[in-house]
């Protein structure tokens, strides 16, 4: 009784702490993990243990050597790092490649602006874009994903999978590659229907001879049914919306399977570590924006629904987005960030270079956080 | 759907040992020390002198100035000092000391179970007993009564709400005098709606005290404007302007008093007090403190005299557990740590908690990692890792316009954050020099 502590109130806390929250979020990351081992075999494994070692041990590394602080590597952001920088990645990258996309996140992406917390954008995807922009080739090889547990085969699938066209590699493109192309030929074919109408006319007002005009069109008529036939291959390519929502299909091994990614955002909502609000805001805000396009042509645009199950966006939106250090403070925050992302994505997958439209979006908005917080304030009392 | 405040707002454990443990009187002790200052407001100044002989009852302390409240003696004997004492923080505060002799109590205080029930009695004498008898509320605040119950020109009260919440984890007090001491409660509450003359008046009480809900509607069953409304579980609900959202959805605007929205709270402790002031004329000199931890031997509910020392009521639980790190005064949410627990119990004392190394511990602070936990539990809807940061920068001009002001200082900040930092402390210390900056501005 001669030593009492003294302290301002409150004198209880909940217990809750920044491990609890973010091995809930590695709970979470389970299912899809194991659907990742189960259609991708050990490369997913052996990717995953990579980056995650890699990633401890380069953050432990700056915050001993470079930064002199506490090492505190067991917070468990390093892990969820590691893992959905992983998950980012096709599942025939090179171990080498890998150990580089963890040093770019962890040191770029998250120790040089301070460590945990004091980042702006999520260090998984400052790696992810790090690596596709350098290795664009290794970054857009895609195997198929097996729905039973392959042989071991990690050795060869490293050396067979570079291919000049990067998109039709060893295994056929992802969905949203897929649907690229099917777009790609729309405008060719139309061009080529612009060019025969051309034609027709040149040869009524008399400018071109007949024979002229008649080979003309054979090479386009030719050219259409060509681009024809490569839109049917793509369209037949394409997974069926059960499969993708199952994760049957070439992708980033981790994003592939929408149902083990829902299975992680209702554990993480149940346990209360993230809010509804960032995930289903972008699902609404890509299913409304999506289903707009596809009924104004749906020639042109996917089914909203096909949209919202491929590609990084549900690992983007359940576990990306929804980092706590990168994104608003407020629901009002939130959900204008959400929103942001879902149309940015819908814009970059349809009118963009890129196929894959997620990884930016999100960076995009981490960008714009500080700026929404700094305008959207949480409903006062009064 | 039971009623409760709309934005935020937190679960701790409610670690209510004490809820079934009856009233007991403790002995009076050798010795009271009694503060002169026990309210917000003016301290009072002293009518006694050293060698006077004093009786339980009898005024000692003059209130001096509009927001004062006068202070008796709780026991009879000798005044062997009116000096500066260290109160539970450490700091000296004028206090009379008075060695006990006997129980001997002023000739006009009816000391009899008898429960009186004329309450047909004008404003102005229902105020004036309040005002004599020292009362202040009995939640903790300590805001002298008499000072509430009189609107500023212009206002009109609509309705009286009693705070029978005790949302603080541990606290039993006011449960315990609501199943014994019911029937006087309300009584005391007719006389506060007489005061401020409003003809509707609504007791919250949290819904974990089902006991007390039906006891004080089956009483409250014959008497007109008296409303039991229940209360969904949530801290911090007894925050005034919490409790007045949740009774009648009415939120009290920012820098605003209850009275905005018609509404004068009042505690159901205070309701006691006034009963016994106005219809028994007993001053304000005992009150019931809960003296509860999860390693104290005998925690319970004890009727003490103002004054006692702290150390003397914790003997009666059985005395101090060996794992004591902290002894709080009130609850783990909003209490202060004591210092020195020679100092004596004053008029808003509800408890006295002692934390054992574990429960009281404090966490090194970490990054915030803005998970955005502090802003969803905090119930003025506020940013409060915003304001941390603010106030580690002194901005004070920012942190006015994150309204810092409105912080109540409940904690659920700081009881929430993942990271262990201490929101509040910060927020606290920006507050009061926001709050200082604000002041030299007007003048």
């Amino acid at each position: 009784m001669n030593n009492l502590v003294i302290s301002p109130s409150p004198h209880i806390h909940s217990g809750d702490s920044i491990e609890k929250n973010m091995y809930g979020v590695l709970i979470a990351l389970i299912p899809a993990f194991i659907c990742s081992v189960l259609f991708f075999g050990w490369n997913a494994l052996v990717l995953t243990l990579t980056s995650v070692i890699a990633c401890l041990i380069f953050e432990f590394l700056i915050q001993k050597y470079l930064l002199k602080k506490q090492t505190s590597i067991w917070d468990g952001s390093a892990l969820i790092t590691g893992v959905l920088l992983a998950f980012n990645v096709p599942s025939s990258l090179p171990v080498w490649i890998m150990i580089l996309g963890a040093l770019a996140a962890i040191g770029i992406g998250k120790m040089s602006f301070g460590g945990l917390g004091c980042n702006i954008f999520n260090p998984a995807l400052v790696g992810r874009v790090f690596l596709l922009i350098s290795f664009p080739v290794q970054m857009t090889t895609w195997p198929v994903a097996h729905t039973q547990i392959v042989e071991p085969t990690f050795p060869q699938t490293y050396v067979n999978v570079v291919s000049e066209n990067s998109t039709d590699a060893i295994s056929g493109a992802t969905p949203l590659a897929l649907l690229k192309i099917v777009v790609k030929n729309n405008t060719e074919i139309s061009k080529a229907k612009v060019a025969l109408t051309k034609a027709d006319k040149e040869l009524a007002e008399g400018t071109k001879t007949a024979a002229e005009v008649a080979e003309l069109k054979t090479k386009l008529e030719q050219e259409i049914q060509a681009a024809q036939i490569s839109q049917q291959k793509a369209k037949a390519d394409l997974p069926t919306a059960l499969e993708l929502f199952v994760g049957q299909n070439p992708g980033s091994f981790g994003e592939v399977s929408a149902l083990a990614l829902l299975l992680g955002l209702l554990f993480m909502l149940a346990r209360r570590v993230i809010t509804w609000h960032i995930p289903i805001t972008i699902f609404i805000t890509v299913f409304v924006f999506a289903g707009i396009l596809h009924l104004c042509n749906p020639e042109q645009f996917i089914s909203p629904v096909y949209q919202l199950l491929s590609g990084g966006l549900m690992l983007g939106a359940i576990f990306m987005a929804t980092d706590y250090v990168t994104s608003p403070m407020a629901v009002k925050g939130m959900i204008i960030y959400s929103v942001g992302i879902g149309l940015l994505t819908v814009i970059i997958r349809n009118f963009g270079a890129y196929p894959e439209g997620m990884s930016f979006a999100i960076l995009i908005m981490n960008g714009f956080t500080p700026l929404i917080n700094r305008y959207c304030k949480p409903k006062r009392f009064a | 759907m039971l009623k409760t405040f709309k934005i935020g707002g937190i679960h701790p454990p409610e670690n209510k040992l004490t809820s079934g443990g009856k009233i007991q009187k403790l002995p009076v002790p050798e010795q009271v020390i009694i503060p002169l200052g026990q309210h917000i407001g003016a301290p009072a100044s002293p009518v006694v002198k050293k060698g006077d002989a004093v009786k339980a009852g009898q005024l000692i302390g003059q209130a001096t100035g509009f927001v004062s409240a006068n202070v008796h003696s709780s026991v009879s004997g000798t005044v062997t000092a009116v000096e500066s004492r260290p109160d539970a923080a450490g700091l000296l505060k004028p206090c009379i000391v008075i060695q006990v002799e006997g129980d001997e109590w002023v000739p006009e205080v009816d000391l009899s179970e008898k429960i009186e029930r004329h309450t047909d009695l004008p404003k102005e004498e229902i105020i004036k007993a309040i005002s004599a008898a020292g009362i202040v509320g009995m939640g903790g605040a300590t805001f002298p009564t008499q000072v509430k119950l009189s609107p500023p020109p212009g206002s009109k009260a609509e309705i009286l709400i009693i705070n029978g919440v005790e949302c603080e984890p541990y606290l039993t007090a006011d449960h315990r005098i609501m199943l014994e001491r019911g029937e006087e409660i309300l009584i005391g509450v007719q006389l506060l709606m007489k005061a401020i003359e409003v003809k509707k008046a609504v007791i919250g009480i949290e819904n974990n005290k089902r006991d007390a809900i039906e006891h004080l509607q089956s009483l409250a069953a014959g008497m007109n404007g008296i409303e039991i409304c229940p209360l969904k579980v949530k801290y911090p609900q007894g925050g005034e302007k919490q409790l007045i959202q949740a009774i009648t959805k009415r939120a009290v605007p920012s820098g605003a008093l209850p009275i905005a929205v018609g509404a004068v709270v009042q505690n159901v402790g205070t309701a006691l007090a006034v009963y016994e002031a106005v219809l028994k004329r007993k001053p304000l000199v005992e009150r019931v403190v809960t003296v509860t931890g999860k390693s104290v031997k005998n925690p319970g509910n004890f009727l003490c005299r103002i004054g006692t020392p702290i150390a003397e009521v914790i003997k009666a639980a059985g005395g101090p557990p060996e794992d004591t790190a902290k002894v709080i005064g009130g609850g783990p949410m909003m209490g202060r740590a004591i210092f020195n627990i020679d100092s004596p119990l004053m008029k808003g004392s509800s408890g006295i908690l002692l934390l054992n190394e574990k429960e009281g511990e404090r966490k090194p602070c970490k990054n915030c990692i803005r998970c955005t936990k502090c802003v969803s539990v905090c119930p003025m809807g506020l940013e409060p890792y915003l304001l941390m940061k603010l106030s580690q920068y002194n901005l004070l001009e920012r942190m006015e316009e994150e309204k810092v002001m409105d912080c109540i200082e409940c904690g659920s900040c700081s009881f929430t954050c993942p990271a262990d930092r201490p929101l509040l402390d910060y927020i606290r210390l920006g507050k009061a020099r926001t709050g200082m900056m604000i002041r030299n501005r007007k003048k």
